[in-house]
């Protein structure tokens, strides 16, 4: 059994090998370390817990950032209207929407994913009718469709990550579909379904993962996207309650001071935003670029 | 080529049926309107009273039908916040979306054709990299983040333009545009900039790539042998055979502009169809929300129907294909 593995291994290196060559990448990938590992730490990182209320102080409200707020320590990025460390806030808001965003992905793959075998699978008239579905939903900007659901579904996390996977899945049911209906007609796969195994296990065993280079290239994309229409939806104000704030929270709560000149407490959120959501864009155009099979070697 | 048409406009209806009883059904299924209506404190009888004159004493299939009606007559009710009938509101917000959305087309084609002219002439230049890292940034930055920067760099910091509104309209063609004066444009500009960043960085990706493409065929390299000058090459020879893909797929765009307008429309105050819908979900005014979502499904659904007739006309594996 040990063999298998090995060559995995080998592909790892082969693919970091190819990776590598982009300093660009490389350094939006060292960006997405930090940003995640200081959300996962945001506990121990932040000055202070933007959800306690309690150890909030209004004398500390729109300090510009440097100053040393009544904490005793110094506001690196300033603070907000409710005298909330915005460093501190941002961290906090990182988590949030890294959840929702990786939640939404995760989700959306899986159901985009199962979509898109079935129809390769099936063919014919099912075939047919789950792509021009897809295809209908791809015509329709997801913005509007995630907006339209939130509306129906109420506010919450649970409702937000709904609604985004809702409007996300369909691209990954394309790409799916794509790549497994051409796999389909190889004969490894005719072999396979022609021998006792159930055909559940032909596709998730062995369709699936020949399929799945296109569908990594999506889901990092797709994470990015998320995130950023979650922001989007909480500026709208249809996202998450201000008292769980994610990054676009944030910036909406902001906005109103942006124009008194009290331009941190919307700009420090929206810029730990902006380089969150491009560094995965950057990685994910770097892995695309790897995982062409067309690309000369 | 009948039947391909008699198909693809079936297909069209069934999904604007299948569609209305999902909006219906969606935007009736959460929360009572009455209670956003009126005032809590009133009496049980103006609450049923209310709740008659809107048939919502009726069974929900009866409802649905009801509304059906309405809608084939034109008459998709009356805003409960507003008083007026939907209709109306929504097209005295529509001059003011429609210039918006066009007018962002427009800058988005006056820039982003000639900056993927060049990114796929010299694909190798310092300058196209440039551009096309742009185009990454237009494509991945959420519109509204974008917008928030220039509101601060142009109205807050430089105090050059206003950070919102509409300002003058004046009336051109039967519409109230703001595009007819100096002043109005002032208000115009950074909006419909905002707007056009996601089309721009779409339209200099297209443009490259058919340029790439173009540049190593066979009748580029005899045009040059001919003795053409460049600007000539790229003007006549390079543009003409790009033209077609970029024209279809912008024309394809133009119904996610409006619906993008939503975001833009907020950030800028800008008092548009999005502005309304927004307003419209924060307050629960149902009639417009069914209204506003109807109308938009309608507008894809019919680009859809154009498109999908247009390249069977023009292609006709398609209609062969769907005929099976």
């Amino acid at each position: 059994m040990s063999a298998p593995v090995e060559t995995r291994w080998g592909r790892l290196a082969n693919f970091w090998a190819d990776f590598r060559q982009n300093p660009v990448a490389v350094a939006a990938l060292i960006v997405i370390v930090a940003v995640v590992l200081m959300a996962i730490f945001a506990p121990l990182v932040a000055p202070q817990d933007p959800y306690n209320q309690k150890a909030l102080d209004l004398f500390d409200a729109r300090l510009p950032p440097g100053e040393v707020g009544s904490g005793g320590y110094v506001h690196w990025l300033g603070t907000d209207a409710a005298g909330r460390d915005l460093f501190s806030a941002i961290l906090y808001g990182l988590r949030t929407s890294l959840i929702i965003g990786m939640m939404a992905g995760a989700f959306a793959l899986v159901l985009g994913a199962t979509v898109g075998l079935i129809a390769a699978y099936h063919g014919g008239r099912i075939e047919a009718l789950i792509m021009r579905v897809i295809d209908l939903q791809l015509s329709l900007p997801a913005i509007l469709l995630a907006l339209v659901l939130v509306a129906l579904l109420g506010q919450g996390l649970p409702q937000l990550v709904a609604a985004l996977v809702a409007a996300q899945y369909a691209y990954f049911a394309r790409t799916t579909h794509g790549a497994a209906s051409a796999e389909r007609r190889k004969d490894y796969i005719e072999a396979a379904l022609s021998t006792p195994l159930p055909a559940r296990k032909v596709l998730f065993r062995h369709l699936l993962p020949n399929a799945l280079p296109p569908l990594i290239v999506v889901a990092t994309v797709q994470v990015a996207n998320s995130i950023a229409l979650e922001a989007t939806l909480s500026f709208l104000g249809l996202g998450l309650p201000l008292t769980q704030p994610s990054l676009g929270s944030l910036i909406s709560n902001g906005f109103q001071f942006l124009l008194s000149g009290r331009y941190w407490i919307s700009i420090y959120p929206g810029i730990a935003l902006m380089l969150t959501v491009v560094a995965i864009n950057l990685v994910g155009d770097q892995v695309r670029h790897v995982l062409n099979p067309r690309r000369s070697r | 080529m009948i039947g391909f048409l008699i198909q693809r406009v079936l297909q069209a209806v069934m999904v604007m049926i299948a569609m209305s009883v999902i909006v219906f059904l969606g935007v009736y299924a959460i929360g009572n309107p009455i209670d956003v209506m009126i005032d809590p404190a009133s009496s049980q009888a103006l609450r049923e009273a209310l709740i008659q004159r809107y048939g919502l004493d009726r069974s929900l299939i009866e409802q649905y039908f009801v509304f059906m009606n309405n809608m084939l007559h034109g008459d998709l009710g009356e805003s409960f916040i507003y008083r007026l009938p939907v209709i109306s509101l929504i097209w005295s917000r529509f001059p003011a979306t429609l210039e918006l959305a066009l007018t962002a087309m427009m800058i988005a084609t006056c820039l982003g054709i000639p900056l993927g002219l060049w990114a796929g002439y010299k694909p190798d230049s310092w300058s196209a990299k440039a551009i096309m890292a742009f185009s990454v940034l237009g494509f991945s930055v959420p519109t509204f983040w974008i917008g928030l920067l220039l509101i601060m760099t142009f109205a807050v910091e430089l105090g050059w333009l206003p950070s919102g509104g509409r300002g003058p309209v004046s009336n051109i063609l039967g519409l109230n545009l703001s595009i007819g004066s100096l002043e109005g444009w002032s208000y115009i500009i950074l909006p419909a900039f905002n707007l056009a960043l996601f089309k721009l960085g779409l339209l200099i990706r297209l443009t490259r790539a058919g340029t790439t493409e173009v540049m190593s065929s066979d009748y580029v390299r005899f045009a040059r042998a001919q003795g053409l000058s460049e600007g000539k090459v790229v003007g006549l020879h390079v543009l003409k055979n790009i033209s077609i893909p970029i024209v279809t797929v912008f024309g394809l765009e133009l119904g996610s502009t409006l619906a993008f307008a939503v975001v833009t429309e907020t950030v800028f105050n800008w008092p548009g169809m999005g502005k309304l819908i927004i307003d419209s979900i924060t307050v629960l005014d149902r009639p417009v929300m069914v209204a506003y979502l109807i109308l938009v499904v309608f507008l894809f659904v019919i680009i859809n129907l154009v498109v999908d007739l247009v390249y069977g006309q023009l292609d006709p594996r398609i209609r062969v294909k769907a005929a099976s």
